[in-house]
């Protein structure tokens, strides 16, 4: 890397530091306060089980919220996460199960679909110069339209390979011989996985320096002579890799790709990212403010439902939830 | 000369429209979706019924059974065809009667399927009675937990008129015949399966003596056996509808059974009522397509092999 390019790298990275931390400072203490509160609540709510299960529903929304993080951080957005999620489980199933293929190949046929798609809308994003909005809401509804004509429509079921069950629902982390119940599924450790190497590359590789940098002001980049499209196609097939991981583990835990699911998660996931404090003009945010975000999501809903709040009144305190996040965000930002 | 040889076409093509639009009666059929066996066994009854009677029939819904806007778009686009007839499997039991009044003004007959709509328009309907099935399944639920304890539902949409016959249904018969037993909780999972696989979850934890699930559609019945599987709870659960999943659970006894409905028979009978609508026939206000309980005693008896899709 050239001297020249280290400036706006370093600045953007300086100022990320004060900021962001302090957000997920405040995410974890919500997080925090919730789990108190819903403990003192109800008794059915603090224990082994039911952490694992708010840890279980959070695998999907976290892995996806992951991917956009990077989009988001460069200033733009992904909304075709949902549907391409469906889209990966689908190619996977096709393979798996109406092709024969091993479930290896299955599973990197869904990776390898995801960091393609992902491909082309860094392409048309970087190289034709269109708004990520729009690349990416065309991509969500051409990656639907896809999944229902692969599939026909029908569900695909993978109850002929019992192994791909397990790759969410397995577990390699059973400890219930010393504490009961406590048995970490595969869907929470690959999430957690993929938490720690999507904060590998966030913080410590050139790919993540970058992705930073685009975001803060992306013109200052590429004026010091980075090839700043590469990097940003290279972004996008990354975080298309990362909805791949997410399509396998909607798949797994529910033994079928079904093609009509998937609008509405990419919601979710951008919702999980702004409550971490990812920003969404982009040059902010960290890998572990969103899986608290998508933590704070779940044990929300769980907690709430474990008290039995209507379900209407729990949307609408997740959607105040978001507000607020938001709102506590641009509060700091305006100080600082 | 070029545009005399154009017009030529033109005229002929007209001709041509007109002549096959006289010949062919067109029946569209607005489902609720397509996204579950169900609705495919529906299109595949109708689709049946349109070959046994001459009659073109299309089938079309949207993605998911919350979208009663899209639903309402897709019925004005059919409309704007001027069909012989239409058929509508409502999304919402009154959000489409201001298109269905200009169908009626315009001379074409609807026939509701699956749910019911809450005007007279409709010339019938063609539905199981839901509220019979689901109190059936309410009388299976009290046999198998011994007539007492405490059980919960997992339903699709509380705007549908199948969500809320199917709720109703098993609630009132519980609560008429059944003193002893106590419904604990009633959600709402939009038939997304994992969804309704987190929700049914957290129910379970708040609830540890649940005896028994009821989910009163496909996507809510996995999504309560996805949840007991996870939970590695014993649950008597009950589903609603067929599909392979559901089936496989039956089967392996995780499920105690279901109701299942006609679904090839709703979508034949629209199509049929369609047809004898337009012969100026007189039809009954509700055309009964019915319904049974199916589990591992009774599942591989001939009669349940059309009714039990995958």
């Amino acid at each position: 890397m050239s001297t020249i390019a280290e400036k706006p790298v370093a600045a953007a990275s300086a100022q990320k530091f004060g900021s962001s931390a302090t957000q997920k400072l405040l995410a974890f203490g919500s997080l925090v306060v919730m789990l108190i509160i819903f403990s003192l609540a109800t008794p059915n709510f603090f224990r082994v089980d039911n952490m694992i299960s708010i840890m279980l529903s959070t695998a999907v929304a976290g892995v996806l919220g992951i991917g956009v993080t990077f989009v988001i951080i460069t200033g733009g957005i992904d909304l075709s996460i949902g549907t391409l999620m469906t889209f990966c489980a689908v190619i996977t199933g096709v393979f798996i199960t109406n092709w024969h293929f091993p479930v290896l190949i299955g599973v990197l046929a869904g990776l390898l679909t995801g960091s393609l798609i992902g491909c082309c809308s860094g392409v048309l994003v970087s190289k034709l110069k269109l708004p990520p909005f729009i690349v990416t809401l065309g991509m969500m509804l051409i990656v639907k339209g896809l999944s229902l004509v692969i599939s026909g429509t029908k569900p695909i079921y993978f109850v002929d390979t019992e192994s791909f069950n397990l790759i969410a629902m397995g577990t390699m982390l059973d400890l219930s011989a010393i504490i009961p119940d406590f048995a970490i599924p595969n869907a929470v450790l690959i999430f957690f996985g993929v938490a720690a190497i999507a904060g590998f590359i966030l913080n410590k590789t050139v790919l993540g320096r970058y992705t930073f940098a685009m975001g803060s002001n992306e013109e200052a980049v590429r004026l010091s002579g980075v090839n700043v499209d590469a990097w940003k196609i290279g972004i996008y097939t990354l975080s298309g890799a990362i909805v791949g991981v997410a399509g396998i583990l909607i798949a797994s835990r529910l033994n079928s790709a079904q093609p009509a699911l998937g609008q509405g998660y990419e919601l979710d996931a951008i919702a999980a990212a702004v409550i971490g404090g990812v920003s969404l003009s982009g040059g902010e945010g960290t890998i572990l403010g969103t899986v608290i975000g998508a933590f704070i999501m779940s044990v929300l809903i769980n907690g709430l439902r474990i008290l039995n709040v209507p379900q209407e009144w729990q949307t609408v305190v997740t959607g105040l939830i978001v507000i607020f996040a938001v709102y506590t965000d641009n509060l700091r930002r305006r100080k600082g | 000369m070029k545009n005399k040889k154009l017009f030529a076409v033109l005229v002929l093509l007209i001709m041509f429209a007109t002549f096959a639009g006289a010949q062919t009666i067109y029946i569209p059929l607005i489902s609720k979706g397509f996204q579950h066996q169900f609705w495919q066994a529906v299109k595949m009854g109708a689709e049946q019924a349109g070959r046994d009677f001459k009659v073109t029939v299309t089938f079309e819904g949207p993605e998911s059974e919350a979208m009663v806007d899209k639903q309402i778009d897709m019925l004005t686009a059919a409309l704007a065809k001027k069909p012989q007839a239409i058929g509508l499997a409502a999304l919402d039991s009154k959000a489409a009667i201001p298109l269905l009044k200009k169908a009626q003004a315009a001379g074409i007959p609807v026939i509701a399927f699956d749910s019911g709509v809450d005007s007279d328009i409709p010339v019938t309907t063609c539905t199981t009675d839901n509220i019979a099935a689901a109190a059936l399944a309410a009388d299976r639920m009290a046999a198998l937990i011994g007539g007492k304890g405490d059980i919960a539902i997992l339903v699709h949409d509380q705007t549908s008129r199948t969500g809320i016959d199917r709720r109703d249904g098993f609630v009132n018969r519980i609560k008429a015949k059944y003193p002893n037993i106590k419904i604990v909780s009633i959600q709402y999972g939009g038939g997304d399966h994992l969804k309704s696989t987190d929700l049914a979850k957290a129910v379970m934890q708040a609830n540890p003596n649940l005896k028994g699930y009821f989910g009163a559609n496909e996507g809510s019945a996995i999504g309560v056996l996805n949840a007991v599987r996870e939970m590695k709870r014993k649950v008597v659960i009950i589903g609603y509808d067929a599909g392979k999943q559901q089936k496989d659970a039956v089967r392996s006894g995780e499920m105690a059974g279901a109701i299942t409905q006609n679904p090839v028979g709703i979508g034949y009978r629209t199509v049929e009522a369609a047809v004898k609508a337009l012969k100026g026939e007189k039809l009954p206000k509700i055309i009964d397509t019915g319904f049974l309980w199916y589990d591992l005693s009774n599942m591989d008896n001939p009669e349940f092999i059309p009714l039990l899709y995958d």
